[in-house]
């Protein structure tokens, strides 16, 4: 029982990381109908910022600790780099491709997906990196089942950014327009949504929620390199997939889903099988749901 | 996986068998002439994981080599001629050292070759070596397959069969384990290596292995391996990994209120592993090819002069490059000719020198007979000697544990 417990809190901590990412590319494909296979790296790109910024604060913090406020702080500038870099990702790749062949659209961003990922070598270093201690670490124990302050935290901010997003969508007219131009882009542009704004928010706010990803990752797991993405990437348009892509909850509920199966999986003494369990389980829903748990989109050929 | 195994595996394969047919007409031409020339440089070629996952183990092994073959070069070269290093990065990478290795002898024609620290990576290289009768002299790759590759595949450190036996030894006498349990890196082989020798060891005890979980080099979350093996109450936990997965495990570890001691293999060896794992790694241990504090003058003398040259302390990485570099440079000193079948039966006969890692004599199978071992412990964020076993130094003493000194 208390394993069972065990396992069902990592996985929801490390769910909660795959969510947050699979917002990003649910978002844009509800919007664009485009898989942007870059938004594993823009997560990258996120927590290398961390690193910088939360470096240069430890170093010129006049305690030499992290103070609460320094955390906000490196998490605001990780999201502005981010959403600055997903606004102009839009703006010079995506957007001169709006009217060609989807396919297009699609090997670009794998395009900047490597521009990224290689970049990021060339930039970083390829070697791994040491993510600095934002927040002391503190030990919980519930009877048994332990987790750190850290778990809790990836925790708390994944649900107070997703509950965010939420009211975006459904709760401002900002949202009305962005589900506009998803339910259909000529009429809503006919319709006086500026839909090319529209877009642009829309990459930007799914980058800075990769950036808020990519920090926690940072503080739960503080090695991190310029190919980090690229498993976490995936694994997050897979729970975007599960979830229905498009829908937003349905990213929230896709990344718990696989974060809690890895956790099983993992815990079992199938181990060394576990990303593959992971994923014969997911294509095993799929085939029985093809738009995925609260997909209501047929489902499209990319 | 397996898959990207098998297709590592392949592309190796097609490398191998491109450099076999394609390369040694010209390849052999050249370093004819090279021979014939006679006072020119001796090119020895170098792969690494200078960069990567990896990156401390190539660099130390770099800075080792170089350390090594300036000292040659300064005392008069290899009868008169110098050596020169030429330098491949293969980013920690198989796939890439098969690369390496073709580029250096196909394109460089070194007369031998020094690397990997990766068995995998060395895996992938020693074919090639192999088949264009180059030898190559592995510094710290400890699984065994490698030097069974062919008669050109040297090595300088212990293998697994010997590492392995004496972590689970020490293990069991010294920590007087009752339940074993192991954590195996499942993409590489020297932790599967590692991981069959220590159950075997412990199987012959009779002593079990409560629990075996594995991870993939690269993951960042093994909490749920943890807790399984955290179910299973072992008093000690082995990972034979690469200290870039073993301080985040060890620290996810005692997070999850695991407080039993991790023994591990020389993997573990870098200065980033106490970065990584801080205070998590407290009295934990690993079996380790050299102990930068041993009073052994040969180290002492090494250590300081790493120190003046690179301002970090040597690892055991360095070490083993260092001292794979003199061997070298020893048997290039002895060969009819400096090159091929006469410059690999000279290093097949190196015989009692005297290394940093211990004296090293190369058996009938190419791997050093008797290599000291100690096993090192962390405490208060320090490294410490724990226990030599040194098989040279005591002759008639063969079991490994038995020559402990506190």
């Amino acid at each position: 029982m208390q394993t069972l417990l065990q396992n069902l809190l990592n996985g929801i901590a490390a769910g909660s990381i795959y969510a947050l990412i699979a917002l990003g590319y649910t978002m844009v494909y509800g919007i664009l109908k485009l898989i942007n296979f870059a938004h594993g790296d823009v997560f990258m790109l996120g927590s290398f910022v961390g690193y910088y910024a939360g470096g240069y604060f430890a170093r010129n913090s006049p305690s030499g600790q992290m103070a609460f406020g320094y955390a906000a702080l490196v998490m605001l500038l990780a999201m502005l780099v981010c959403g600055l870099f997903g606004y102009l990702n839009e703006r010079i790749a995506y957007r001169p491709l709006r009217n060609a062949p989807r396919i297009a659209s699609l090997i670009t961003a794998i395009g900047v997906s490597f521009f990224l990922e290689y970049g990021g070598q060339f930039v970083f270093g390829p070697d791994p990196k040491f993510f600095p201690t934002l927040v002391e670490k503190h030990l919980l124990n519930f009877s048994g089942v332990v987790t750190t302050n850290y778990q809790l935290i990836v925790l708390g901010v994944a649900i107070i950014f997703m509950a965010l997003l939420q009211y975006i969508v459904y709760g401002t007219k900002f949202g009305r327009a962005m589900r506009a131009v998803s339910f259909n882009f000529e009429t809503a542009s006919l319709m006086g949504i500026p839909t090319d704004r529209v877009i642009s928010i829309t990459f930007v706010i799914g980058s800075m929620l990769a950036a808020v990803a990519g920090i926690l990752y940072g503080l739960a797991y503080p090695k991190i390199d310029p190919l980090m993405g690229i498993m976490p990437g995936l694994k997050a348009f897979v729970a975007a997939v599960l979830g229905g892509i498009g829908n937003v909850p349905g990213a929230v509920v896709g990344g718990l889903v696989i974060g809690i199966i890895e956790a099983f999986v993992g815990g079992s003494s199938f181990s060394n099988y576990r990303d593959a369990i992971a994923f014969v389980i997911l294509i095993v829903i799929l085939l029985f749901r093809p738009s995925g748990l609260f997909g209501k989109y047929q489902a499209e050929k990319v | 996986m397996r898959c990207m195994k098998n297709k590592s595996l392949i592309i190796s394969i097609a490398i191998a068998s491109l450099a076999l047919f394609g390369c040694p007409p010209k390849g052999g031409e050249q370093t004819g002439t090279t021979a014939t020339t006679g006072g020119g440089e001796i090119l020895v070629g170098e792969y690494g994981s200078l960069t990567g996952p990896q990156a401390t183990f190539g660099q130390s092994t770099h800075n080792g080599i170089m350390m090594a073959v300036d000292e040659v070069n300064a005392a008069g070269g290899v009868n008169g001629r110098k050596i020169k290093v030429l330098t491949e990065d293969d980013q920690s990478k198989q796939e890439e050292a098969a690369n390496a290795v073709t580029k250096l002898i196909s394109q460089q024609n070194v007369v031998a070759v020094l690397g990997e620290v990766a068995s995998s990576a060395s895996m992938a290289a020693g074919p090639i070596c192999q088949a264009n009768k180059t030898p190559m002299i592995t510094p710290s790759s400890t699984n065994e397959k490698v030097t069974k590759i062919g008669d050109y595949i040297f090595r300088m450190c212990f293998i697994d069969n010997y590492q392995g036996p004496v972590m689970a030894q020490f293990a069991l006498q010294d920590l007087k384990s009752k339940r074993g349990a192991i954590l195996t890196d499942v993409k590489n082989d020297y932790s599967t290596g590692l991981t069959a020798v220590i159950e075997e060891t412990y199987q012959k005890a009779g002593i079990p292995i409560v629990a075996k979980q594995s991870y993939s080099n690269g993951d960042s979350d093994f909490r749920a391996q943890l807790t399984s093996v955290k179910a299973a109450k072992p008093d000690v936990i082995f990972i034979p990994g690469y200290y870039t997965d073993v301080g985040q495990i060890v620290s996810q570890a005692r997070d999850l209120g695991i407080d039993v001691p991790f023994v591990g293999g020389d993997g573990w060896e870098s200065p980033k592993l106490l970065e990584i794992g801080g205070k998590a790694l407290n009295g934990c241990f690993y079996a380790n090819h050299y102990f930068y504090g041993d009073p052994v003058p040969k180290v002492h003398e090494f250590v300081e002069k790493y120190k003046g040259r690179y301002g970090q302390t040597p690892d055991a990485l360095a070490a083993l490059g260092y001292d794979a570099a003199h061997v070298l440079a020893d048997a290039l000193k002895r060969a009819k000719s400096p090159k091929g079948a006469d410059l690999r039966d000279a290093i097949a006969a190196t015989q009692g020198l005297t290394g940093v890692t211990g004296l090293i004599t190369l058996g009938a199978d190419r791997n050093p007979i008797n290599k000291k071992i100690v096993i090192e412990e962390v405490k208060n964020g320090q490294l410490t000697l724990r226990k030599t076993i040194d098989p040279s130094a005591s002759a008639p003493a063969a079991a490994p544990a038995a020559t402990g000194t506190h």
